[in-house]
């Protein structure tokens, strides 16, 4: 093969030289194309914006006025000599992974993705095509998600511990995607959910675009604790402990993370309880994920990436890390999920 | 182990130490003897031999597992705990097992006896029959570890609530060699005349570090000064014509130090000695380094050139047991004067001496001395009130060690790995460097000393600002200055550097600091002769 790649990473992402344009760039360009709409994926200071019809409201509430258009799912679009597409990655709503095809030659860039249905996102279909970019945040055999059912009996059975003691339960989650799947997962007969300000604007975006949530109450400066016994309370992680939790009284607190699958982790993250839930691939599902792809060139962006290309590589693909900027799902930031 | 499990949850899924000490003083109340014994002997420190090398494990897994064994490795190194991570890549499988926590260790231990095919087999069953937490406690048993968020003075306290049994006395009868074969629930916990074991140590009273001035403890004359050495805390023991020698972390190590035998010889028996065990030959002014003890600690049998060169002695500070009583109620100042009675006919050659007291009338002059104490191979002062009596732990209030402040260096950070465990998606071990010239010279590593936050934020950074990634350690833009505080400082012909710090850590992020402000290698060899 002589010709250039379809995709190329250079310092400002990932580029398409066919289409001139960019998917998830991390510095300003004229054109970019949007997986979703997560911090470290979408970015201020971009000339154009392309993202899902479904993922755009969210875009737009965080990056203010921009210039964006939308895009169907399943659509197939032609930018320069590039026909590009969007395609679910059951991230968060409204994610996907973009399908890019120059001369018979496809492309996918999935972003973030997880292959589980969670009822809330548009589930991932797996996209056939010659290279695949993947991230492996949880690219290691340790990492093995319960089934959802099964985590959400174990967060119920906590939130009614909590209520019948007569305490708070604080729910640590980042505020797009993992905070409103705890939502859809939560039992409301045992007691109000109650939300912070950053998870409560995003449940009111997403509500307007037509995605049914269960009530929530917002906590605002002059709600009384009082009014709501046996609430659970979902925030940022960042929210709990600070003086914006204090005014709850007794409490216990609880943080919702892939990585409560590590005990040492959970000692030091957690607080009282850590529930093991990801937004992201285990790793059985990264690698079925792969395989559903076809693909045999493997590019492996962020998460444990020199370990699971040596794994890919091992097992028959050809695979290589790509540095990139993408920071997949942290403990700490509220934003990079 | 069902049982044993639940309580394990119940520890596990709380921080809160009342919720801890509730869940296993139910325990006590309800578990079976053998199970209740066992118990209390791993959260003491007591485990079964090892019956399967980590290597035969770490094989067995992977096959069982189908993970290469180079994946399970890297994974190991990432997880930090070997029980963990087996339990992790193992397929799920619900529990179906009834055997209690000592079924399974007395299986286990009967594994000695078998060839290994049998104890693989053993093995392999035993992670197909127990599930989640069942089968990560089996692995913590069969790997020996077994820190899971108890402490000992937690299961104390615990066994106190379960039993209405003091505190105090339950540590002691918890102390030194006893094993759940043979005692019973009765002999070690609830029998009004325990027929101890002679090797049986105290507990050991612990000093916290001295944070306000000196001045608020009040008048001098209440208290007693003397040196902080640096070396390891002893407690001696002489019983019907034996000796024993027990350490801080509970561990018999008489045979490490055959010299103190003789001290039968020169004290009754019936008499316990709390101490420092240090090297110190008999016509040297001072004790040697700690490197000196060092080397005869990590000796199991101590060649006779070694015992030699590094003879070992106890400095005794303090009295608890005289002519088979246990005085340790009584004040210090009363036991210090029979300690000193105890050894004023002792000669230069006898492997006990009296550390002695510092005399002084107000805090000042106590100051200047502490200021000195380097040029003693001191590490500080401790101050101990007079009239304290000997606790168990560690209690606040009538001791307090008052240490030099350490040395401290700013070096710039070079090189960022990540952590395992608790830490195992953080950067926090670090390199750090000092410039020569217009190079910077790596001479250290540390690994604490941030507070989670700190850490966080310097784990951002450093994934915007790799310059290079060899495996698991990425070389980083010269950017930030942190101060590095340490014990000590000694010549190191295997460091590029040429020196080699004690007990480095990371005492302030300098971010007000400039890179080339960080300190020289000149600046590290004038400390190298100056504390060398």
């Amino acid at each position: 093969m002589t010709h250039e790649p379809v995709l190329t990473f250079n310092e400002n992402g990932i580029y398409c030289a066919a289409g001139d344009f960019y998917i998830d760039p991390w510095r300003p360009v004229d054109r970019a194309l949007i997986t979703h709409g997560h911090a470290d994926h979408s970015r201020s200071g971009m000339g154009r914006y392309l993202a899902t019809d479904a993922a755009l409201p969210v875009i737009r509430h965080r990056l203010g006025d921009i210039t964006a258009e939308g895009i169907a799912y399943g659509e197939k679009r032609q930018i320069g000599g590039a026909t590009v597409s969007f395609h679910p990655a059951g991230h968060v709503p409204g994610s996907a992974q973009i399908r890019v095809e120059v001369g018979g030659e496809v492309w996918v860039a999935s972003g973030d993705y997880k292959v589980i249905d969670d009822g809330l996102s548009e589930p991932f279909t797996p996209v056939k095509c010659h290279h695949f970019i993947t991230e492996s945040t949880f690219g290691l055999p340790v990492f093995r998600w319960a089934d959802q059912a099964q985590v959400a009996a174990e967060l119920n059975a906590w939130w009614a511990g909590c209520a019948a003691a007569g305490k708070t339960a604080f729910l640590g989650a980042y505020s797009l995607g993992k905070a409103q799947r705890l939502i859809t997962m939560l039992d409301p007969d045992i007691g109000p959910i109650l939300t912070h300000g950053a998870v409560e604007n995003t449940n009111a975006v997403l509500r307007a675009q037509g995605i049914t949530l269960p009530d929530t109450i917002h906590v605002t400066p002059d709600l009384n604790p009082k009014d709501h016994a046996g609430a659970l309370v979902i925030a940022p992680p960042g929210a709990l402990g600070s003086q914006w939790s204090r005014r709850f009284g007794a409490h216990e607190s609880a943080f919702a993370s892939g990585w409560m699958a590590m005990r040492g982790v959970r000692r030091r993250r957690a607080g009282d309880r850590g529930f093991v839930i990801s937004d992201h691939a285990d790793w059985q599902g990264l690698l079925w994920a792969i395989n559903e792809t076809g693909a045999e060139n493997i590019y492996v962006t962020h998460g444990y990436t020199d370990i699971f290309s040596r794994y890919l590589n091992d097992n028959g693909w050809n695979a290589q890390v790509v540095p990139t900027q993408f920071e997949g799902e942290t403990l700490d930031a509220d934003d990079a999920a | 182990m069902k049982q044993f499990a639940e309580l394990f949850t119940a520890i596990d899924q709380s921080n809160k130490t009342t919720v801890k000490v509730a869940a296993l003083a139910d325990y006590f109340s309800n578990a079976a003897e053998q199970d209740r014994l066992w118990t209390i002997a791993l959260f003491s420190g007591r485990r079964p031999k090892r019956a399967v090398t980590t290597t035969r494990l770490r094989e067995w897994a992977s096959e069982a597992s189908g993970v290469p064994l180079w994946l399970f490795e890297e994974s190991y190194a990432i997880v930090g705990d070997l029980a963990e991570t087996i339990a992790l890549v193992l397929p799920p499988n619900p529990s179906d097992d009834s055997r209690s926590l000592a079924d399974w260790i007395n299986a286990l231990r009967g594994l000695a006896e078998v060839d290994e095919p049998a104890r693989k087999a053993f093995v392999l069953e035993a992670w197909q029959h127990l599930g989640g937490s069942e089968r990560f406690l089996f692995n913590k048993l069969i790997t020996g570890g077994f820190r899971i968020g108890i402490s000992q003075k937690l299961m104390t306290r615990a066994l106190a609530q379960a039993t209405g049994k003091p505190e105090p006395e339950l540590a002691h009868r918890l102390m030194g060699n006893w094993h759940p074969d043979d005692v019973t629930w009765h002999s070690l916990i609830e029998a009004e005349d325990a027929s101890a074991d002679a090797s049986r140590p105290y507990p050991f009273y612990l000093a916290y570090a001295l944070e306000a001035a000196p001045e608020d403890l009040g008048p001098p004359a209440d208290w007693r000064a003397e040196w902080k050495w640096d070396g390891i805390r002893g407690q001696l023991i002489l019983r019907d014509g034996e000796y024993f020698v027990w350490s801080r972390g509970e561990e018999l190590m008489t045979d490490r130090f055959p010299e103190l035998a003789r001290a039968i010889d020169h004290l009754p028996s019936g008499t316990v000695l709390d101490g420092e065990l240090l090297v110190w030959p008999q016509d040297a002014p001072l004790p040697s380094s700690f490197n000196k003890l060092q080397a005869r600690i990590g000796r199991k049998t101590v060649p006779k050139k070694l015992l030699q060169e590094a003879p070992v002695v106890l400095h005794a500070y303090d009295l608890l047991e005289w002519q088979g009583e246990d005085i340790r109620h009584r004040p210090f100042a009363e036991r210090r004067a029979l300690l000193e009675a105890a050894c004023a006919d002792l000669p230069p050659e006898a492997p006990v001496r009296l550390s002695p007291q510092h005399q002084f009338t107000d805090w000042s002059q106590l100051g200047i001395l502490r200021e000195n104490a380097r040029d003693a191979n001191a590490e500080g002062l401790m101050l101990k009130r007079g009239d304290s009596p000997y606790l168990a732990g560690r209690k606040k209030g009538d001791w307090w060690k008052w240490k030099l402040d350490p040395l401290t260096i700013d070096a710039v950070m070079i090189y960022a790995q990540s952590g395992s465990g608790r830490r195992a998606n953080l950067f926090t071990d670090f390199t750090f460097a000092v410039w020569n010239g217009n190079d910077l010279v790596p001479f250290t590593k540390a690994y604490s000393g941030l507070t989670d936050a700190e850490f966080r934020q310097i784990t951002a950074w450093v994934r915007k600002n790799t310059l290079e990634r060899f495996g698991p350690v990425r070389k980083v833009t010269p950017h930030h200055v942190f101060e590095i505080a340490f014990e000590g400082i000694q010549p190191s012909p295997r460091h590029k550097s040429g020196v080699a710090l004690r007990f480095p850590r990371m005492l302030r992020w300098r971010k007000d600091k400039p890179l080339q402000e960080a300190n020289t290698l000149d600046d590290l060899k004038d400390m190298l002769a100056l504390y060398g």
